[in-house]
This record gives C-alpha cells, sequence and structure tokens, in this order.
C-alpha cells in the first residue's frame, strides 16, 4: 500500500482543529443565556478530536491529549452528581444552583453559577462517551 | 423538604461511578460493591422508618415548587419496593462473584448492576410521567449492557429481540406522554391526577389510560405482549437472570399499580373490566408455558408471567382487598423470582446442564439446595403457611367480593399448575438415582446456598409473620384507595 500524500489536510487541521476546539468552548460558556451548552459543546470538542484523529492517527491524537477517555465518562458523571450532592452541606433540597455576582479584575462584572460545574460534568461525559463509541468502532481488536 | 427521599437514587449511582474507575482491579471491586450495597440498604431501612413513622417524604428537587418542579414522592407504596429492591441486590452481589468469570466482573458488571439500581429505585419514587420514562431508560440501558455482558452468540441473539421491543415500547411511551401533557397541560402525577378528576376522564383521557397501560403492559410482560420475556431472561449470567425477574417486569407492574390507582380511575367499568380479561387470558399462557419445557431455567421463567397476571387481576378488581393481596404479592413474588432463578442457576452450574432430563438424584450430594427448592415451590403456588399464600387468598377473596368467578376458578386452576411446573424440577433433578457423573463442588455450593437461603428467609417471614407485615400493606392499601391523600400531599393544599 503506498502512502498517500495528505499534507493539506493535515495543515488544515492543524488550524480548524483549534477553531472548532475554541468554538466549543464558546458553546460550553454560552449555554446559560443564548443557545449552546453542556451537550453541544461536548459533540463538537468529540468532532475537533475526532479530526485531530483522522488526519494524524490515534498515536499522535494522543500524544496531544494524553487522556483515557473510557475514564472521561465516570469522571463527568461524578462532577454532575457531586454539584447535586453539594447541596445537602447547605441544607438545601437535592440538585439546588446558586449563582454570585463576582468583580474580576480584566473580564469586569461576572455571573457566576454553580450549574456551569453541573454543564461541565455534562460536557465531560458527552466527550468522553463519543470517543470511547467512535475509538472502539475504529481500532480493530 | 427532606433529601432522604433521594438517598436510595444517588447512593447507588455514586457507587457505579466509583466503581467505574477502579474496574480492573476485580478483588476490589467486589469488597467495594458489597459494602456500598449494605451501607445502602441500611439506608433505604432507614429512610422507610422514617416514612412508616412520620408519613410521605416530599422532596422538590432544585428547590422548585411541586408541580414546576421534578418532586420525588417517598410514600410507603414505594419505599417498601425499594428497601425490597435492596434486598434483592443484597443477595445479587453476594451471589455473584463465584457466578460470574473475573473477566465479566472487570467489564463494568458493577457499575451495570449499581446504575440498575439507581433506575429501579428512581422509577419507584419519582412523583413525574416523565422522569418515570427518564428512569425507565436508566434501567434499561443498564440491563441491555448486562444482557450482552460476556457476549455469546445466543446472548446476542436474544438481546436484538429485548432491545428492538423495549425500544418500540418506550417510543410509544412518550407518545403517550406528549398526548397526556397536549391535554392536561401537566406531567406532575399529582396535578394530572388533579385536573383528571376535574374534567371527569371525558373519553381522550381513558383512550390514552389505555395507550399508558400497553406501555407498562409491554414492559410488565402481559398477555398479548409477552412474547419477547422468556427467552432472553435465561440467556445471561443467572445472577443478571435473578435481576431482571425480580426487578424489570415489576416496575411495569407498579407502574400500572400507581397509574391506575392515582389517575385513571373514572371509567373503571372500561379499563379495569378490561385488566381482568388480560390478567386471566396472562395465567392461562403463563402457564402453558411453563408446564411445557424441561428446561429449568424456562420454567422459572414462564412462570413470572401468570405472577403478573395475578398482580393485574388484584388491580383490575379494584377493591380494598384484592388491592392489599396484589401489594402482598408484589413483594412476594419479587423475592421468590429472585430467590428461585439464583437457585436454578446453582443446579445448573452443579450439575452442568439445564436440561431436566439429564440430571437425576441431585439431593444426594446438595440436600440444602433441594429443600430450599422444595419451600420455593410451596412459596411460589401459595401453600398456607408461606407468604404466597395471603397474597393471593386476598386477591381471591376480593374476586368473590366482586363476583368474578370467573377468574377466582382460573387463578386457582394456576397455582396448582404452577406448583407442579415447580415440583417437576423437584422431583424429576433432585429425586431418583443417584448421578455419579455430577461433580461434587462443595465450596461453590456453600458459597451459593447463603445469598439463596437469606431470600428465603425473608420469604417466609413474610409468609410466618404477617401479622407483623400486615399494618404496613393496609397504610399502603389506604393511600392508593385514597388518591386525594396522595395529591394534597404532593401539592399541599
Amino acid at each position: 500500500m503506498t502512502r498517500t500524500n495528505d499534507l493539506i489536510l493535515r495543515t488544515a487541521t492543524s488550524l480548524l482543529a483549534f477553531i472548532l476546539f475554541g468554538f466549543s468552548i464558546y458553546l460550553f460558556f454560552a449555554g446559560h443565556s443564548s443557545p449552546g451548552g453542556g451537550f453541544i459543546g461536548g459533540l463538537m470538542t468529540a468532532a475537533a478530536i475526532v479530526l485531530m484523529y483522522m488526519a494524524y492517527g490515534y498515536d499522535t491524537m494522543e500524544k496531544v491529549i494524553p487522556v483515557n477517555f473510557r475514564m472521561l465518562t465516570p469522571a463527568g458523571l461524578l462532577i454532575a452528581v457531586t454539584t447535586g450532592i453539594g447541596s445537602f452541606i447547605f441544607g438545601q433540597p437535592f440538585l439546588s444552583h446558586t449563582f454570585t455576582y463576582v468583580h474580576l479584575p480584566v473580564l469586569g462584572e461576572m455571573e457566576l453559577a454553580t450549574a456551569v460545574l453541573f454543564d461541565l460534568g455534562v460536557y465531560l461525559t458527552v466527550v468522553g462517551i463519543t470517543m470511547t463509541i467512535i475509538l472502539s468502532i475504529a481500532e480493530d481488536r | 423538604m427532606s433529601n432522604l427521599a433521594v438517598l436510595p437514587i444517588v447512593i447507588p449511582l455514586l457507587a457505579g461511578i466509583l466503581l467505574a474507575f477502579v474496574h480492573k482491579k476485580t478483588i476490589l471491586v467486589r469488597n467495594l460493591a458489597k459494602i456500598f450495597t449494605l451501607g445502602n440498604t441500611a439506608v433505604v431501612a432507614a429512610v422507610f422508618y422514617q416514612v412508616y413513622q412520620n408519613g410521605t417524604i416530599i422532596l422538590e428537587t432544585g428547590g422548585w415548587q411541586a408541580p414546576y418542579g421534578i418532586v420525588l414522592v417517598a410514600d410507603l407504596f414505594a419505599i417498601t419496593l425499594v428497601l425490597t429492591t435492596n434486598i434483592i441486590g443484597l443477595a445479587c452481589v453476594f451471589y455473584a462473584p463465584k457466578s460470574l468469570s473475573a473477566k465479566q466482573e472487570s467489564f463494568y458488571f458493577y457499575t451495570f448492576y449499581f446504575l440498575l439500581i439507581t433506575g429501579v429505585s428512581g422509577a419507584f419514587l419519582t412523583g413525574d410521567l416523565f422522569n418515570l420514562f427518564v428512569f425507565f431508560e436508566v434501567l434499561l440501558m443498564a440491563s441491555y449492557a448486562l444482557i450482552v455482558l460476556g457476549g455469546e452468540k445466543v446472548q446476542l441473539r436474544e438481546s436484538i429481540k429485548y432491545v428492538l421491543v423495549n425500544l418500540f415500547s418506550s417510543i410509544l411511551f412518550v407518545t403517550t406522554i406528549s398526548f397526556l401533557y397536549s391535554v392536561v397541560g401537566t406531567v406532575n402525577m399529582a396535578q394530572i391526577a388533579q385536573r383528571v378528576q376535574e374534567v371527569d376522564q371525558r373519553g381522550i383521557l381513558t383512550t390514552i389510560g389505555i395507550l399508558l397501560f400497553f406501555v407498562f403492559g409491554t414492559k410488565a410482560a402481559l398477555f398479548p405482549l409477552y412474547y419477547w420475556l422468556p427467552k432472553p431472561y435465561i440467556v445471561p449470567n443467572p445472577v443478571v437472570s435473578a435481576l431482571f425477574g425480580a426487578l424489570l417486569t415489576k416496575v411495569g407492574v407498579y407502574s400500572i399499580i400507581r397509574v391506575f390507582t392515582l389517575i385513571f380511575i373514572h371509567e373503571t367499568s372500561i379499563t379495569h373490566e378490561m385488566f381482568i380479561w388480560i390478567a386471566g387470558f396472562t395465567l392461562v399462557f403463563g402457564t402453558i408455558g411453563a408446564l411445557s419445557t424441561n428446561n429449568i431455567k424456562l420454567i422459572v421463567a414462564y412462570n413470572i408471567i401468570p405472577a403478573i397476571g395475578f398482580m393485574i387481576m388484584g388491580v383490575g378488581i379494584f377493591n380494598e382487598t384484592a388491592i392489599s393481596g396484589a401489594i402482598y404479592y408484589l413483594v412476594n413474588d419479587m423475592i421468590i423470582k429472585a430467590a428461585l432463578f439464583l437457585l436454578v442457576g446453582a443446579v445448573t452450574y452443579l450439575a452442568g446442564t439445564s436440561d431436566l432430563r439429564k440430571m437425576s438424584g441431585l439431593i444426594n450430594q446438595y440436600p440444602l439446595l433441594g429443600w430450599l427448592l422444595f419451600i420455593s415451590a410451596f412459596v411460589l403456588a401459595g401453600i398456607p403457611p408461606f407468604s404466597g399464600f395471603i397474597g393471593k387468598l386476598l386477591i381471591l377473596q376480593g374476586g368473590m367480593e366482586a363476583e368474578e368467578i370467573t377468574i377466582v376458578i382460573i387463578g386457582l386452576l394456576a397455582s396448582l399448575l404452577i406448583l407442579y411446573s415447580v415440583m417437576k424440577i423437584f422431583l424429576r433433578g433432585f429425586w431418583g438415582q443417584k448421578d455419579e457423573s455430577i461433580k461434587v463442588d462443595k465450596k461453590a455450593a456453600n458459597h451459593f446456598t447463603i445469598p439463596i437461603a437469606f431470600l428465603m428467609f425473608f420469604s417466609v417471614l413474610l409468609g410466618i409473620g404477617a401479622e407483623l407485615f400486615y399494618p404496613v400493606v393496609e397504610d399502603i392499601t389506604n393511600d392508593l384507595m385514597n388518591p386525594d391523600i396522595y395529591i394534597d400531599s404532593v401539592l399541599k393544599e
């Protein structure tokens, strides 16, 4: 089998993967007040990683993102459940969320909500599940 | 506000997640699973005591008020079933190590086991129809994974059937909820009940009720919809079969009891009359199935179906005696079906076959297992000192009160044939010529016997100590027959 020359794909990928990743982070944080959120953000991130995987192969992808995706799913679930249980400490019903306004030096007045932590759990779970499915099907073992 | 109601859901969920991190270390995972299950059972028992003493616990998650947020309603009925679930889970988790191969254990068995418990507990505790759907999916997803665990050819074939049927009934469930939402404009069960009461359950609502009945009937394996059940339930490991046989169909029965004692109660001449007919057919076809085979696993799997028939008969008759009988029978049947599946699993393991014609004289090597099977046959058929008797007696008595003579006779005959079908295992498998080719594995036998004896202990206790448990059943029946108690406690009016 001759090695095909995929220079254009690889060059485009190294640029596009970052744009995709950046856009997914934007979608993740935009979720509270405009369309977006943990689910779609996680899918976009997974898409960026899959693009990298298709262009460069498994070894390179693992070098760039040294994460065991199989562990990412329980990690995300753990974060999501912990945000629910966290309300026990404050004597509030399960899954109660709270928010606060803080003044950050560069960004100015910002709203910080614990719902973001729950969303982070969703985000990690979605990335973990999508990547586990795609990698398990792709790898011939 | 009380977070007690969510603990039976959150603890197994957390346990499942934590065990997924260390799934390769078999011994650690095994012991952690035992500790978590013991802890969860203790917590559930404490919550049960709390509910029994102080009445229903309502949890409005996130602090949102009842019709707007999701409520978890731990009333006596739900928490009793959650407690039963945990007792069965306890027996299964101690039975699992010998029954499963090390490879199956390391491939997330305990994670899926805990997710199954999460889904079942959630389905019992939720007070919201859409959340009931979500918890159904949680337990079904876990059951899909458990049914193929091991990846044998026959497992793959049967799991396709199982997944297709359940997927279809889930689609119907969502469709039905959307119909109901478009008519009453809410998915909170208490508020649905209130609004259905206000419009006196017009035609469209009865139609939706019957659709819901068919959804739950598919999950619970009722007469025209039971064809998917027997085979998929015998192909996975015995401990998985026990969990399925004890829990999954009973969630369907619980949903039917909940929905048809709370929401759709104003046209009983249409809906509940239909249940009696369907229960009759379920009894007949289930017992025919159980008599037709020589495979001991299949005999027990077919025996699930007439038991469901008895419970639905109790709901169909719909008077206080019959409902309390159905509840008694439901709890009894969850425990005895788990014990029976574990028993035939042990017999299959020790005899090396599940074909009744190829085994005999097991009682010489394994007397304790033999007598446990003997007692469980009596419990299942409803011989007086044991727990199956009280449930059946109450259901049949309710049937006599309602003058449904035909169904009572069918029920009595079915009991006789059920006894025959299980005694067949005892007579042909345990009695007879001693089979020298059977290997004697005392260590494995003891390992299997302890969890089975544990479950049988509860089953016998439920029969002999009926006086002790009957007040609880009476309270549950009182709650179920007066839906206003439920509605008022949720909506606080």
